[in-house]
């Protein structure tokens, strides 16, 4: 029998494997370092100045290095001279100082416990699903006061327990449990462990002695201050940014004044200036910690960073956003809560990570007004008599110390922007 | 052409009447004395060629625009300044756009979630099964949990209407809402709209599409230049338009691949 089809049925070819890419590690080096004259001179050269810089260093710093004993007699021999290395034992020595400033050594367990804390609140807001449900969230909890027990003791662990259960809890009864774990969460940290860290770091209660601000310092001091101008610039860089694309013009002007007289000055006079304007503004005899006046000076700079960041993220939301919330009904503030923001913010993660940098480092201009930040205590410990010399050890490990803080801050906002990255247009 | 009398017949109740609307864009008159009632559950068409003010005018009935003169009055209330007002006929009221607006950030779950929870309090176990069955009703139920971006526009479109349909809006304005999508994909957007136009749900619709006017309109309205040039039921506009305006721009538009 014939047939009589006229049309060819249809098939589509079948999927191929990608072509493998394997040039082998001749092919690689040849394609990438030796490709023209020009790279392959490049690559000598590149290849000169490691070999001239590394070695030499790695000599200095571990070979030659004095890394045990705890006084300064260890390290005379290292000095200068063929065999000159480093003296870690000075790093050791004054350790805890940088870490913690003039905080007198048998109160530190109450910085540690409460960065621990801090940890441990911030953990279930940084990782996204793991701890959200209900029995990891209950595991967490019980080995988060374990562990505080072991380290810290039983009254600390009891408040790291209450702390830990609090959104937990108040997320399962129904009155409260109509806002989700993840909002609690925020709300203890932004809310309830600031008032902990505080009444932790001042003391003068519960039997805690009082430790003054005065006191503090080193890597302790550069976070507290770090930390807070993190947690308070953006918001308040939120609200400006949202207060300059107000139609209220009195708003707007006021939101406009602020951010650009802020950002035309240097953060050292703005320190400058709430250290010593802001007592003359305020009624005689009243007490103003130094302190809190970095504080507030750090936090409005930078906000009025914030605010221009921030402000470039709304301005990339199209108009149809907008449009699409208020025909649904949104109101002006859950609006930009829900659906402006969100999406705002997400594009803007590189430029808020960046300012955050940039906060956490100009946290060293605070030495200024006479704080002890983590580099103010170091430049301060190179001045003892009985460990000088040793200027290159420190500064290393000031630099090292910073890195560590801006390098992981980085990569978060690295992983943030992948998370969120299936969303984008 | 399908039977006509399988649309619900409107109701005598009138739930939005525009009387005298007067509009300026600073110095420019973009809608000149519009005076419509559209009534429960009647279909409206309104067409005319670019720039005559038909968005501006739909836009003024849940005031994405804001009038100058005239009366709006959606479901009994007037829109004024009053922002109660304003909330309760964005209630009653939903919305498609040209570009869909859908918001990137949100799966096309919770898309369709969001504004019930957060704006009528519904409960979110009841939400969700709200909104997988108007998901359901758009043919796209597998849907749910991609992005935006992941779906292609006709798509976007009707996650769009299952979202409108998720806050029980008693009125629906369309903005040319398939004039951004490709030819095969105006035809999953139409279907959807005629399925909701025989459900009975009062709509006024800007669009350019003549063959779905044709099937769901009670009435054609054709503006042009800010004015209302002529009002008239489907038949008539098509085959015997009183307005040379309106002859002109049937004979343009329907001069493409649209026949009789
Ligand atoms: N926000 C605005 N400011 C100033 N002029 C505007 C604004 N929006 C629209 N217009 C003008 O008003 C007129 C009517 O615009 P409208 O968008 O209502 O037209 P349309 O009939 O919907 O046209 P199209 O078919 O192209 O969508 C146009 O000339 C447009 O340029
Ligand atoms: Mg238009």
């Amino acid at each position: 029998m014939h047939e009589h089809t006229v049309t060819k049925k249809w098939n589509p070819l079948p999927d191929q494997p990608p072509p493998v890419r394997d040039f082998g590690l001749s092919g690689w080096l040849r394609k990438n370092l030796f490709s023209s004259v020009g790279n392959t001179l490049l690559t000598f050269i590149g290849i000169t100045i490691v070999w001239l810089t590394v070695p030499p260093f790695i000599q200095w710093a571990v070979i030659n290095a004095a890394w045990l004993g705890d006084s300064r007699s260890a390290c005379d021999h290292l000095l200068e001279g063929e065999k000159a290395g480093a003296c870690w034992i000075f790093i050791k020595v004054r350790l805890g100082m940088f870490m913690y400033g003039f905080y007198p050594d048998p109160e530190r367990w109450r910085i540690n416990f409460s960065l621990f804390l801090l940890a441990l609140g911030g953990l279930p807001i940084l990782t996204t699903s793991l701890l959200s449900e209900n029995s990891g969230r209950a595991m967490y909890l019980v080995a988060g006061t374990v562990i505080c027990i072991f380290f810290f003791g039983p009254i600390p662990g009891s408040v790291a327990a209450l702390f830990l259960a609090g959104p937990f809890l108040l997320s399962l009864i129904p009155l409260t449990g109509k806002i989700p774990l993840r909002a609690w969460d925020w709300i203890f940290l932004f809310a309830v462990y600031p008032v902990i860290a505080w009444f932790l770091f001042v003391g003068d209660i519960f039997g805690l002695p009082y430790v003054d601000t005065h006191q503090w310092g080193g890597m302790f001091l550069t976070l507290v201050i770090a930390g807070i101008g993190i947690a308070t610039s953006l918001p308040i860089g939120i609200l400006l940014a949202l207060g300059r694309r107000d139609s209220m013009p009195v708003i707007k002007t006021l939101c406009i004044c602020f951010i650009e007289l802020i950002r035309g000055v240097p953060l050292i006079s703005v320190l400058f200036m709430a250290s010593v304007m802001l007592p003359l503004l305020l009624p005689e005899g009243t007490h103003f910690d130094k302190l809190l006046r970095a504080l507030i000076g750090v936090a409005l700079f930078y906000a009025a960073y914030m605010a221009e960041v921030v402000r470039g993220g709304l301005a990339a939301i199209p108009k149809g956003q907008y449009e699409a919330a208020q025909a649904l009904g949104w109101g002006y503030w859950k609006m930009m809560g829900l659906i402006i923001l969100p999406q705002a913010l997400r594009l803007v993660i590189p430029g808020i990570v960046n300012t955050f940098l940039g906060l956490f480092k100009d946290t060293t201009l605070v030495a200024v007004i006479g704080l002890m930040d983590m580099l103010g205590i170091v430049k301060a410990a190179l001045a003892d008599t009985e460990w000088l010399g040793f200027p290159k050890e420190a500064y290393i490990f000031a630099a090292l110390t910073y890195w560590v803080f801006c390098f992981s801050m980085s990569r978060y906002s690295m992983s943030l922007e992948k998370r969120f990255q299936v969303n984008r247009r | 052409m399908p039977d006509q009398t399988a649309l619900q017949q409107a109701t005598s109740e009138p739930i939005i009447i525009i009387s005298e609307l007067e509009k300026w864009f600073g110095e420019f008159h973009v809608l000149k004395a519009i005076s419509l009632t559209v009534k429960k559950g009647e279909r409206v068409v309104i067409c005319g060629p670019s720039g005559s003010g038909k968005s501006t005018l739909i836009r003024c009935i849940n005031r994405l625009e804001t009038h100058q003169k005239g009366k709006i009055t959606v479901d009994g209330v007037e829109l004024t300044d009053n922002l109660k007002n304003i909330d309760h006929v964005r209630r009653e009221v939903g919305m498609l756009f040209q570009n869909f607006n859908l918001f990137p950030h949100l799966t096309v779950l919770e898309n369709c979630t969001m504004s019930p929870v957060w704006i009528r309090k519904v409960p979110l176990a009841e939400a969700t099964k709200l909104a997988q069955n108007y998901l359901e009703r758009v043919k796209i139920p597998e849907l749910a949990d991609k992005y935006p971006p992941q779906i292609s526009g006709g798509q976007q479109q009707r996650v769009a209407i299952a979202r409108c349909l998720c806050m029980s809006p008693k009125i629906m304005l369309f903005d040319e809402p398939t004039s951004a999508l490709d030819p095969e994909m105006i035809k999953e957007v139409l279907d959807v709209m005629v399925d909701l136009a025989e459900s009975g749900m009062t709509m006024i619709c800007v669009t350019h599409e003549m063959g779905f006017a044709r099937t769901v309109a009670d009435r054609i309205i054709f503006m042009d230049g800010g004015e209302i040039v002529e009002e008239n039921d489907p038949e008539t506009f098509f085959h015997h338009p009183k307005t040379d305006r309106a002859e002109l721009f049937l004979g343009q538009i329907l001069s493409h691949g649209f026949d009789d």
